[in-house]
């Protein structure tokens, strides 16, 4: 009887769990198979070449957008990962206790900032003395994001590191920091590499911080200091607007952007897969 | 190689032979120990925090002999040898009290990097970089501003001979360290040690994860550093110890209960606690 009983509740538990499982896959081939079909169709050579056209005309792409976003993550990169790598070699490497665990505790509560109070931090500090939308803004604001990531990976993958390695630098005379920069952050580069890519990829599609800091731009934006279109924005803006035509752009966009996040996360797991055969 | 024949086939008799042989043969000290003191300790004490992990320790080692330190898991026999290049010093709340000299010189006033690199060390488990083999010999002399390529490569040639690996790695110098196998590694980090000519080699059980082959290799190969390098060196084998060591210290508890001629400590140990040990009674 009790055995009986025990195999139906392993039926039934089995039969839930897996289809929820199933569930939770099938929404992510969902999304990507509506958006392969409604992207693909929409998308042409012109989107890569073109401006966005004016109301009323169709035609025309988002090469402004494409290279907006192109920009932003750059200057985010560039804000971002060397506060974040130096912050995580100082963890991993140098920190007292107490001081570290401040820094880890405070940095995962970064972590945890919602997106558009990242956007209102840039907005404060760079769109209001400046009076106003800037590149510059907007890449700040996505740089911030990317200090908490950066940070904790680095220190991750540093951590990793054996000990051996380091004793075996210094026990031939180099000083720690030496060892530090010729032997341990050589063997954890892939690591933080990785980590890196993922970490642009991430804030890639981030939509919400932009909207007040680089705004957008319905023409090429020059330099740092001009408002400027960027893929998640231009999402957001066409796919609210009351045009067919322009639909088909969102739909192209985020098609565009979403090839670009999953390319980047496949180029990361092969990097990171190099290193474990270098083991 | 002849030297080790000829020295384990010494020792060999003196297995056999009963304690009172022993004592005779160990009066007549054997031509290869040297007189000179290469390192000295002086009542030294070593602290892990709170806890003392060495108790006095009081010991000379001559020059371009090679001395092996014996004694059962946790005695400080490791500790020691890394308190003789300051390895130590990366831990966290170590504390040395007393005094250790290199050729008559406090090692505790000379610059670390320079130390070491007098006095160069191999770890228990092979710990080659990653990155080329070449690369990985050719790091002790490039941090230390080798800037000659030429004799770079030279350099790098000449330490992989003298670790008796050259011939198994020359053509493959550009791959990996990582492509070799444990033994070759361990090689590999002895020959890295070599590069920057160090007059003192420390060894901390080289050959603890090595099979008895790869382990063959290196005991040859300590015989002919012998030559030009003072050894110390840490073994858990006490066969190790007596194949290739010229003076044997055991440890006990962070005590050296006993420093002796090799086949002293082996043959007729003046302590009951080395006897117990050498004997296998204990430990």
């Amino acid at each position: 009887m009790l055995s009986m009983r025990r195999k139906i509740v392993n039926a039934v538990m089995l039969t839930l769990t897996g289809l929820f499982a199933f569930f939770a896959v099938s929404i992510l081939f969902f999304v990507l198979g509506y958006l392969l079909w409604n992207g693909g169709t929409s998308l042409s050579w012109n989107f890569f070449t073109k401006l966005p056209t004016p109301v009323g005309e169709t035609g025309g792409g988002m090469a402004n957008a494409i290279v907006g976003s192109a920009k932003l993550l750059l200057l985010a990169t560039c804000i971002g990962v060397p506060i974040g790598f130096l912050g995580g070699v100082y963890l991993s490497e140098f920190g007292g206790s107490a001081f570290s665990s401040l820094v880890r505790y405070t940095t995962d509560l970064l972590n945890g900032v919602p997106s558009i109070v990242m956007g209102i931090f840039a907005f404060t500090v760079i769109v209001l003395p400046q009076k106003h939308f800037s590149t510059l803004a907007g890449g700040l604001a996505l740089g911030v994001m990317m200090i908490p990531i950066s940070l904790r990976s680095t220190e991750d993958f540093l951590k990793a590191v054996p000990l051996a390695l380091r004793e075996g630098a210094m026990a031939l005379g180099a000083s720690k920091s030496r060892a530090i920069f010729t032997v341990v952050i050589p063997a954890a580069i892939n690591g933080i590499i990785t980590g890196t890519m993922l970490n642009v990829a991430r804030v890639a599609g981030e939509t919400a911080p932009l909207l007040f800091t680089s705004l957008g731009n319905r023409y090429w934006s020059h330099g740092l200091d001009q408002p400027t279109a960027s893929l998640p924005v231009m999402i957001f803006d066409y796919a609210r607007a009351p045009y067919d035509d322009w639909h088909k752009q969102a739909w192209a966009a985020a098609f565009v952007l979403l090839s670009l996040v999953l390319a980047i996360n496949v180029f990361a797991r092969i990097v990171l897969g190099k290193k474990a055969q270098a083991r | 190689m002849q030297e080790q024949v000829k020295s384990d086939s010494l020792l060999g008799v003196n297995m056999d032979t009963t304690k009172t042989g022993a004592v005779a043969q160990a009066s007549k000290t054997p031509a290869t120990v040297n007189p000179n003191q290469k390192l000295a300790a002086k009542d030294l004490n070593f602290f892990y925090g709170t806890f003392q992990a060495l108790h006095g320790i009081t010991i000379k080692i001559h020059t371009n002999c090679a001395t092996a330190f014996i004694g059962p898991s946790g005695c400080g026999k490791s500790t020691f040898l890394r308190t003789l290049n300051r390895m130590y010093e990366t831990i966290r709340n170590s504390r040395v009290e007393g005094e250790i000299l290199l050729d008559g010189e406090d090692i505790f006033g000379l610059e670390v990097s320079h130390l070491r690199r007098r006095i160069g060390m191999v770890f228990q488990k092979s710990n080659p970089f990653p990155k080329s083999i070449f690369e990985n010999v050719a790091y002790g002399l490039r941090i230390n501003g080798y800037p000659n390529k030429a004799s770079l490569r030279d350099s790098v040639e000449q330490s992989l001979r003298r670790a008796a690996i050259w011939e198994e790695v020359k053509d493959k110098l550009h791959q990996s360290a990582y492509s070799l196998s444990g033994g070759q590694q361990q090689r590999l980090c002895i020959a890295r040690a070599l590069a920057v000519d160090p007059e003192v080699l420390l060894l901390d059980e080289p050959c603890s994860a090595l099979d008895p082959i790869a382990t063959a290799k290196i005991e040859d190969l300590l015989f002919e550093l012998k030559r030009s390098c003072t050894i110390v060196i840490v073994t858990h084998n006490m066969q190790q110890a007596a194949r290739v060591a010229d003076y044997t210290g055991f440890f006990l508890m962070g005590k050296m209960i006993e420093f002796n001629v090799t086949r002293v400590i082996f043959k007729n140990p003046a302590h009951k606690e080395t006897e117990d040990y050498v004997t296998g009674r204990f430990g």
